[in-house]
C-alpha cells in the first residue's frame, strides 16, 4: 500500500506525519519527494550507504552538420534553443528532453548529452528503507528527480511518500498511484484555502484521502466545519503545542518522546488499510 | 522568464525555502507600510495573500500554459508512432492519451502520418489585476493539476510591472512560493532583493542553506528575516552565525505570536491587528529592507 503525505500549503506538517507515522509502523519504505526542500531525514537520521544521480539528455549542436536552418529552435516549446548567424544556443534548464529537434532536424546535427540534474540518496534506520531525492541548486525541473525516485519504491512494501507543498506537476508526480493520500493543514483561513486546493487535486485523480489537523485550537473552526459538511475523514488533530513545536525545531519525532502517539498512528495506519482495502 | 530588471521600478521577492515559515504574513504586513507600491502573490499554485488583502478584480485574463495534445481517433490509424516518440508516457500502446503527462512539446503531432493529432491551447488558470486597501494587486490561479507555474509567475510578475509603470509605483513586493524550483526561480529572476524568511528549526535552517545556494547562483542579493526566533533561540543564534560568516545581513527577528493567527483569522495583518512588539519588530524589519532597496 502506498500513501502519500500532501497539503497544498508549505509548512504545516507533511513531513512531520510522515516521519512519525513511519518510526510508529517500522519496516516501511519512506520516500522523500520534496526533492527541492527535503527535510525528512532531519527526523530520521539514515546513514546515507548509496547515491545515485539523476540526469537528463540535452542537445548537443553537431556545429560540422548544422546549416543553421532554425527548425529545430521553431520547434522547441520550451524556447531552450535560439538559432543565431553561425551559431545555436542550448539553454538547458529550459529543456524538457522531448527529442523533437532531434526529431525535426534535417542535417541529423543533433546529438545527447547526459545533464546531472539532482540526486537520489538511500539508507536505512529503525527498520525504515529511506529514499530521498535532492534537486541540484539553480536547477527548474524536479519532475525528473522525483520519477527516479518513484523507480523505488518496492512492490512489496508498505510506503510512505512525503509529497512537496502546493498543487502542480511536482505534487502530482509524487501522489499520482497512492493508494490514499493524507492532506495535512492547519486549523487557519490560509490552511483551509489550501486544503479546498489540494482536495481538488486528489479528486482529480481520483484517490481517496482524510485530513490531519496540525495545530489544533491555533485558528479557528472553519476547516473542521468544512471538512464536516463535505463528509471528509478528519482522521487526526494534533494540538498546538509548545513541546511539539520545540521537539520539531531540534528535529526529533515527537513519536519518540510523547506517551500514547505511537499507538495513534498505529491505529491510524490500521483504518487506512481497512479503508483501502489491503 | 522575466528578467527586466533595473529602470525605476524595484522589486522585492519574499521567499522562504520551506514552507510555511510567514512568507505570506510578511508580506501582507509590509502592505500596510509601503508607501507606493504593488503587491503581486507569485505563488499560484497556493495562492493565499488575497485572504488578507480581499483584492476587488478589475481584470481577468485567461491563462493558457503549455500546449496540450489532442487525437483524432477517426483519422488514427493506430501505427503506434506518438506512443513511440512520446518521452512522458503520455500516450500508451492503446492510444490513450494522459492529459496529467503531457508537457505539450508536440513531438506527437510531428510524427503523425495521418495529420491525427493536433496540439490545442489548454485552460490552465486565470491572472488577474485587482485593487485592495493598500494600493493595486497583480494575482493569479492555476486550475487544478496544470502545468507551467513558472510561466504563470512570469505573467502575474509582467502584470505587475505594468501597473507600476502607469501608476508610477516605485516598488513591486512579490510573494513567492516554496521551494528552490521552477516557479521559485521565475519569481526571484531579475529582482532587486529576496528576504528570505526562516525559522529556527533544522528543517528551515537546512532549506534556509539551498534558498540562499540559489539566491547566490543567481547574482541576487539576499537578506534573511527570522520569524517565530523564540521557538529555539538557540537555533536563532546559529542561523545569525551562519549568515555573519556568509556576509548576509539578517534584517529582524520576530517573536513568536499567536496575534499572527488571529489577524490573518480576520482578514487583517499584524500590523493592522495590534500595535504590539510584533508589529514594531515588523515595521523595522521593512524599515532595513527598504533602506537595502532604495540606498
Amino acid at each position: 500500500m502506498i500513501i502519500s503525505i500532501a497539503s497544498g500549503k508549505g509548512g504545516t506538517g507533511k513531513t512531520t506525519i510522515a516521519t512519525n507515522l513511519a518510526l510508529s509502523l517500522g519496516k516501511v519504505q519512506v520516500i522523500d519527494c520534496d526533492v527541492e526542500e527535503p527535510n525528512a531525514n532531519i527526523f530520521l537520521n539514515a546513514e546515507i550507504k548509496e547515491r545515485e544521480d539523476v540526469t537528463v539528455e540535452i542537445p548537443e549542436i553537431d556545429k560540422e552538420k548544422c546549416n543553421y536552418c532554425g527548425k529545430c529552435s521553431e520547434f522547441c516549446a520550451y524556447n531552450a534553443l535560439a538559432v543565431v548567424p553561425s551559431d545555436v544556443l542550448v539553454f538547458p534548464e529550459l529543456c524538457h528532453s522531448c527529442g523533437g529537434c532531434e526529431i525535426v532536424c534535417p542535417q541529423n546535427a543533433i546529438n545527447w548529452k547526459k545533464k546531472n540534474v539532482g540526486k537520489i540518496e538511500h539508507g536505512v534506520t529503525n527498520g525504515v528503507d529511506f529514499f530521498h531525492g535532492l534537486l541540484n541548486v539553480g536547477e527548474i525541473q524536479a519532475v525528473p528527480v522525483i520519477k527516479a525516485l518513484k523507480k523505488k519504491i518496492g512492490k512489496e512494501e508498505n510506503v510512505i511518500i512525503d509529497a512537496p507543498p502546493g498543487t502542480s506537476c511536482p505534487v502530482i508526480e509524487s501522489i499520482n498511484d497512492s493508494d490514499y493520500c493524507i492532506l495535512v493543514t492547519e486549523p487557519t483561513p490560509f490552511g483551509l484555502h489550501d486544503l479546498k486546493l489540494a482536495i481538488a487535486v486528489v479528486r482529480h485523480l481520483y484517490i481517496p484521502f482524510g485530513v490531519i489537523i496540525n495545530r489544533d485550537g491555533v485558528g479557528d473552526k472553519k476547516v473542521e466545519m468544512y471538512c464536516q459538511k463535505e463528509k471528509i475523514p478528519i482522521l487526526m488533530k494534533i494540538p498546538h503545542s509548545e513541546e511539539i513545536a520545540n521537539l520539531y525545531s531540534i528535529g526529533i519525532p515527537f513519536v519518540k518522546k510523547l506517551t500514547g502517539w505511537h499507538e495513534r498512528f498505529t491505529e491510524l495506519f490500521r483504518w487506512i488499510q481497512e479503508e483501502v482495502g489491503t | 522568464m522575466d528578467t527586466r530588471g533595473g529602470g525605476n521600478v524595484k522589486q522585492l521577492t519574499i521567499i522562504s525555502g520551506k514552507g510555511g515559515t510567514g512568507k505570506t504574513s510578511i508580506t501582507a504586513a509590509f502592505a500596510s507600510l509601503a508607501e507606493n507600491s504593488v503587491l503581486a502573490d507569485c505563488d499560484v499554485d497556493a495562492a493565499d495573500l488575497h485572504l488578507i488583502l480581499n483584492p476587488a478584480i478589475k481584470k481577468t485574463m485567461g491563462f493558457h500554459g503549455l500546449k496540450i495534445a489532442s487525437i483524432d481517433k477517426e483519422k488514427c490509424i493506430d501505427c503506434k508512432k506518438c506512443y513511440e516518440s512520446c518521452k512522458f508516457d503520455a500516450i500508451d500502446k492503446d492510444i490513450t492519451f494522459n492529459k496529467d503527462a503531457c508537457e505539450g512539446c508536440g513531438v506527437c503531432k510531428y510524427v503523425c502520418s495521418e495529420g491525427a493529432i493536433s496540439m490545442v491551447d489548454r485552460d490552465s488558470g486565470f491572472a488577474y489585476v485587482s485593487e485592495t486597501r493598500f494600493g493595486p494587486m497583480s494575482h493569479a490561479r492555476l486550475n487544478t493539476a496544470e502545468e507551467a507555474s513558472g510561466k504563470l509567475v512570469t505573467v502575474v510578475r509582467n502584470n505587475a510591472k505594468d501597473i507600476a509603470e502607469e501608476k508610477e509605483k516605485d516598488l513591486i513586493i512579490i510573494d513567492g512560493p516554496p521551494g528552490i524550483g521552477c516557479p521559485v526561480i521565475s519569481a526571484i529572476t531579475g529582482v532587486d532583493l529576496v528576504l528570505i524568511i526562516t525559522e529556527p528549526t533544522l528543517s528551515a535552517i537546512h532549506d534556509l542553506e539551498r534558498i540562499l545556494g540559489v539566491a547566490n547562483h543567481f547574482n541576487i542579493p539576499a537578506v534573511v528575516g527570522i520569524n517565530k526566533y523564540t521557538i529555539n533561540k538557540y537555533n536563532t543564534r546559529k542561523i545569525e552565525q551562519y549568515c555573519k560568516e556568509r556576509g548576509t545581513d539578517v534584517v529582524g527577528k520576530l517573536p513568536y505570536d499567536v496575534s499572527m493567527t488571529k489577524a490573518m483569522v480576520k482578514e487583517k495583518n499584524a500590523i493592522e491587528f495590534s500595535d504590539s512588539d510584533l508589529a514594531d519588530r515588523i515595521t523595522d524589519m521593512w524599515s532595513k529592507v527598504k533602506r537595502r532597496l532604495f540606498e
